[in-house]
């Protein structure tokens, strides 16, 4: 084996991939080689940075030097400045948000996105191979699978679990020891283990995240698993919209199969684990516990009523414990540093931390991991970097689809499982949408809605009509013909669907309605009674003016609206026919005196 | 299938390999090649891939070895620093492939430096 003298690491997660970090890679082997240091300098494809605003991204080790949106052009200059002289390639680092530093000698950890994160689930994202069994092994991977199997009862694996109160970072927040306990305490020859990598919310995309860079490590936990609750088998369910993933963990399987790691008799222990891949086709209901098993087994996937809960009576009628990808990539670390470890991170009654994928007007778009407890402000301002062009934070969406919509008020609450439940949101899988004063509330909770709607599976009525309705009752309001008895017919036909529907999915689709309802009302009010947007976001309820004290008429508005709206003269003040716009908003984008406002 | 034994030696092995993406100096050992333009040109690159090779032969697990630029005294390359945790760095001169085998040994390995080959040793002459 060779040791050479520098790394270079390139992001191979799907953000930067499809930012062109294939062509990156390819380009530097092509120039390293050319250059004749491919003996010196290696080039190492890893999992997802978290970075995902700064992608493709390109660290440069020993240094550590931190390259952000590199582009194939700047190979080259990375390679014969800094890998042929040593010389960072000044202009290619990444500029922090907060601080507007260029600092070529700054190492990751201090950069304001990652300095307040604690990464424990992602400990390996960005870091190792992901194709190289042997780097997950260097650092310490399988060692928490040697510990279980040679020195620990299953007993006491389970009650290391229970003991370090860790919840299932999917949505739910169930303890994931008594899971693990339930599933042992069934009866029976023949358990399944089985991870949901079915991640369908809109925006979140930490699941795929770890199974991307740091595979082994949802392996390992499968494996320990099922010594823990007496299965020989386990079930990765995955979207087939995830091709990298799926890629990584069928490498991974191979090579720990050919280690021994999976398969017949592992480390002598008598013990035997196997694991193989389900494809998912995508819909969102997949990700619920009973659907995604009947899935699994072949059949329509549609939620089944609980109890039997799948540690009794589960993929194919027997006991089977299902968790998410990343409370599986929590298990190895809290085997192998102790319960105790990791209970004294995070909250009282959460404990470790979870991953958001932040999204929507924020200026550091990508993944983060925080202690459970941090402030929605430190996420967002801290990490995130606030919003973009200096647009006011109106409010964040925690949870997906089914989450709800915090304002400003609540950027101190501190991020665990009950204090989002209390503040009229959830956890969720850790999706984390945050939106500024263009963003209309009424339309997101339509948009959202619109989501679930789409997603329903129609086997309950709840959720197959009764969001239906719900969704009837927004659009009118966007339009502009709502009444206000409208918003007491949403709130009871909410109140309904989240006590009848038969799964998750309809329980929580009312919520982002039930939270703008809450805390943003005067925005529906404002739709329904004055016929105004706002955020100035609703067609309907836009009206396009041309103040004439600023415009120079100069037509270049006329000459873009494509409706022909715009009239006037050369150098006299234009007007919009609001009959004939179709408020697009060229006008706008044309207009180099700010005189066309929405109204 | 792979024993326990071996298991811990693809670690250590790929540890080995991997060693410079951990960012901890307390425990490093740098050495760190002039390689402007005036470093290549007075053969720094033979002198960086012998010490590559040396590091390589010894399986010396806590030592990185980088490029920097023109240092400004470019009548002295081939230079090279050496980095020891909690100790000033030691500055070698006019560096041969043929010196570095004995740095290696005596500096790195032994914590002695070998002052012969520094740059006090060059300047007093």
């Amino acid at each position: 084996m060779e040791i050479y003298r520098a790394h270079v690491l390139c992001c191979g997660g799907t953000g930067c991939t499809s930012s062109g970090s294939a062509q990156i890679i390819a380009r530097f082997e092509e120039k390293i080689k050319e250059a004749g240091l491919d003996k010196e300098v290696k080039v190492v494809r890893t999992g997802c940075f978290g970075l995902c605003e700064a992608g493709p991204v390109v660290i440069v080790y020993p240094e550590g030097t931190f390259y952000s949106r590199v582009k194939v052009e700047n190979v080259d200059e990375i390679v014969s400045e800094h890998l042929l002289k040593g010389r960072p390639v000044q202009h290619l680092v990444y500029t922090d948000h907060a601080t507007q530093e260029q600092d070529a000698s700054k190492s990751l950890d201090e950069i304001g996105f990652y300095k307040h994160q604690k990464r424990i689930a992602l400990r390996n994202c960005g870091v190792i191979d992901p194709e190289n069994i042997d780097e997950y092994l260097a650092f310490d991977g399988y060692k928490a699978l040697e510990k279980a199997l040679t020195k620990m009862t299953r007993e006491e694996v389970i009650d290391e679990i229970l003991k370090s109160g860790l919840r299932g970072r999917g949505g739910g927040g169930f303890p994931t020891g008594l899971k693990w306990k339930f599933t042992y305490n069934s009866p029976g020859p023949v358990k399944y283990v089985a991870c949901n990598a079915d991640e369908g919310d809109p925006g979140a995309f930490m699941d795929r995240s770890v199974l991307e860079g740091d595979p082994h490590s949802v392996l390992e936990a499968m494996a320990i698993a099922g010594y823990a609750i007496g299965a020989n088998e386990g079930y990765i369910y995955v979207r087939a919209e995830y091709p990298i993933a799926v890629k990584r963990l069928e490498v991974a399987i191979k090579q720990a199969h050919e280690y021994g790691l999976l398969g017949e008799n592992i480390f002598d222990s008598g013990f035997s684990f196997d694991i193989k891949i389900r494809l998912g086709a995508g819909a969102f209901v997949c990700g619920e516990e009973t659907a995604l098993m009947r899935s699994i087994e072949g059949k329509r996937g549609e939620p089944i009523p609980r109890p039997p809960f799948p540690a009794v009576k589960g993929l194919f009628a027997k006991p089977t414990m299902l968790n998410n990808v990343e409370t599986y990539a929590n298990v190895p670390q809290i085997i192998l540093h102790g319960s105790e470890w990791f209970s004294s991170i995070g909250t009282e009654k959460s404990k470790g931390t979870k991953v958001f994928a932040l999204g929507g007007k924020i200026n550091n778009t990508g993944l983060v991991e925080v202690p459970m407890g941090t402030t929605l402000r430190t996420i967002i301002y801290d990490i995130g970097g606030g919003c973009p062009n200096g647009k006011k934070f109106k409010a964040v969406q925690t949870g997906g689809p089914s989450g709800g919509c915090l304002p400003a008020e609540l950027l101190d609450t501190p991020v665990d499982y009950d204090n989002l439940i209390a503040a009229g949101s959830m956890m969720g899988s850790g999706g984390m949408i945050v939106m500024d004063e263009d963003n209309c509330m009424v339309d997101i909770a339509r948009f959202f809605l619109e989501f679930t709607v789409d997603e329903s599976c129609g086997k309950c009525t709840p959720c197959r009509v009764g969001t239906r309705r719900m969704l009837e009752i927004l659009n009118r309001i966007v339009e502009g013909k709502g009444e206000m008895e409208d918003l007491d017919k949403l709130e009871e036909l909410a109140k309904n669907i989240k006590a009848t529907a038969l799964c998750g999915l309809g329980q929580t689709a009312p919520n982002p309605v039930l939270s703008t309802l809450k805390f943003f009302r005067n925005e529906y009010i404002a739709h329904i009674r004055d016929h105004k947007c706002p955020a100035h976001h609703c067609k309907a309820l836009l009206e396009y003016v041309i103040d004439p004290e600023k415009c120079r008429g100069c037509t270049a508005c006329a000459r873009a609206c494509p409706g022909g709206a715009i009239e006037g003269k050369l150098k006299e003040a234009h007007h919009i026919d609001p009959a004939k716009c179709l408020k697009c908003g060229q006008c706008i984008e044309k207009c180099k005196f700010g005189a066309i406002s929405r109204k | 299938m792979k024993s326990l034994a071996e298991l811990e030696a693809i670690r250590q092995r790929t540890l080995e390999r991997i060693n410079l993406r951990r960012e901890d100096e307390s425990t490093n050992i740098r050495v760190v090649i002039g390689m402007a333009t005036c470093g290549i040109a007075a053969g720094a690159r033979p002198v960086m891939m012998a010490f590559m090779d040396e590091i390589n032969k010894r399986g010396l697990k806590e030592v990185t070895v980088s490029q920097t630029g023109c240092i400004g005294m470019c009548r002295l390359e081939p230079m090279v620093d050496v980095y020891l945790p909690g100790k000033e760095k030691v500055t070698y001169v006019h560096m041969t492939p043929e010196k570095v085998g004995r740095v290696v040994a005596e500096h790195i390995v032994n914590g002695r430096p070998v002052t012969e080959y520094t740059i006090g040793a060059a300047e007093d002459k």
